[in-house]
């Protein structure tokens, strides 16, 4: 069976100045002013969001489930990959 | 001053009420989420404009006793409100003709010398200017659309017409108004109100209905069409059966 839906858009809300967008959910649209539109009255109409982005969907290049070994698990064991192991130089204001 | 507040409320309310009515029916579920906000506002706009209009009357009556415990001659908006939802075409052509029209007003109201009415007017045009970027792009998708979907979009187009010239009639009540400082000037505003939906419906491939007959009036005066009674009759059922009842 074809999906005869609209294409599928993800909505990414930004809650406040400075904060990074999040994922919301997705939803169906014809073209971007629609999703645009659909993403507003679905995730921003409780005065959620002071930006939006929408992406179609097939626009993102997702890791496969596959890929999940040999991209996620070799860094489980690798902590000196974080840099507190570092001192801060003198006069370097550390937060 | 009571009279042209419950013209406002009443337009608003009763649209809103038909908007409502498309809840759980809508096309996808995003529009109809969509409809259900557009309907939601204009409640609310009804809302304040009422408990504003019983504000100045000074008899006690709420918002909820203007809404709920008015019989239909007494409701005093347009007829372009009340006509019942029809297809999905028909809801969009009916919001596109009155959100242009609200958006006109509300930016007039915004600068009148009543400042509560401003205050309304400043929150409500945010939200109509939205209504009519809604409405606005549904009118090119329909319009601009498959064979069907133009031409339904058309025939909505040409029923509606006739009604339009209603939201633009000026009498007694609006220069009692304007001697408060509340100017609407109804000539420019039907003139920038064409301008707006004609860009409009030029982009949708759709035309003014070329000779529409006379325009139907008379909601102003409580005259209505047969749809009001049945809508205020399933509207007003619960609020006439527990009378007082808050939830």
């Amino acid at each position: 069976m074809t999906d005869s839906q609209w294409p599928l858009w993800e909505v990414f809300t930004q809650g406040d100045h400075g904060e990074p967008f999040e994922h919301a959910g997705s939803v169906h649209a014809v073209d971007g002013e629609q999703a645009m539109q659909n993403a507003r009255d679905v995730y921003a109409r409780r005065g959620e969001a002071i930006h939006l982005w929408v992406v179609p969907a097939a626009a993102i290049v997702a890791s496969a489930p596959s890929d999940a070994g040999p991209f996620f698990d070799p860094g489980n064991d690798k902590p000196y990959r974080h840099p507190q192991f570092y001192k801060a130089p003198k006069g370097v204001k550390v937060f | 001053m009571f009279e042209f507040l419950v013209r406002l409320g009443d337009d608003r309310l009763v649209i809103g009420h038909r908007m409502a009515e498309w809840c759980g029916h809508g096309p996808i579920l995003e529009e109809d989420i969509a409809l259900a906000n557009i309907a939601l506002d204009y409640t609310g706009q009804a809302s304040a404009l009422l408990a504003l209009a019983g504000d100045m009357e000074g008899k006690g009556r709420s918002d909820d006793a203007l809404a709920y415990f008015r019989d239909e001659t007494q409701f005093r908006n347009a007829l372009i409100t009340e006509l019942p939802i029809g297809d999905f075409g028909f809801t969009i052509v009916r919001q596109f003709l009155f959100d242009c029209h609200s958006v006109l007003l509300w930016e007039a109201l915004a600068a009148c010398g009543h400042a509560t009415l401003a205050g309304i007017a400043a929150k409500a045009i945010k939200e109509d200017t939205y209504h009519l970027r809604h409405s606005s792009e549904w009118m090119r998708k329909l319009g601009d659309g498959t064979a069907e979907s133009h031409a339904r979009v058309q025939a909505s187009l040409d029923t509606l017409w006739r009604y339009t010239g209603e939201l633009f009639e000026h009498d007694a009540v609006d220069d009692a108004v304007a001697a408060l400082g509340i100017v609407v000037p109804h000539d420019t505003r039907a003139a920038r109100w064409r301008s707006l939906v004609d860009g409009v419906l030029r982009e949708a491939t759709l035309v003014v209905p070329a000779s529409p007959g006379p325009m139907v009036t008379g909601g102003r005066r409580g005259r209505h069409t047969e749809h009001l009674g049945h809508m205020l009759a399933e509207m007003q059922i619960v609020a006439r059966s527990h009378p007082g009842a808050s939830w």
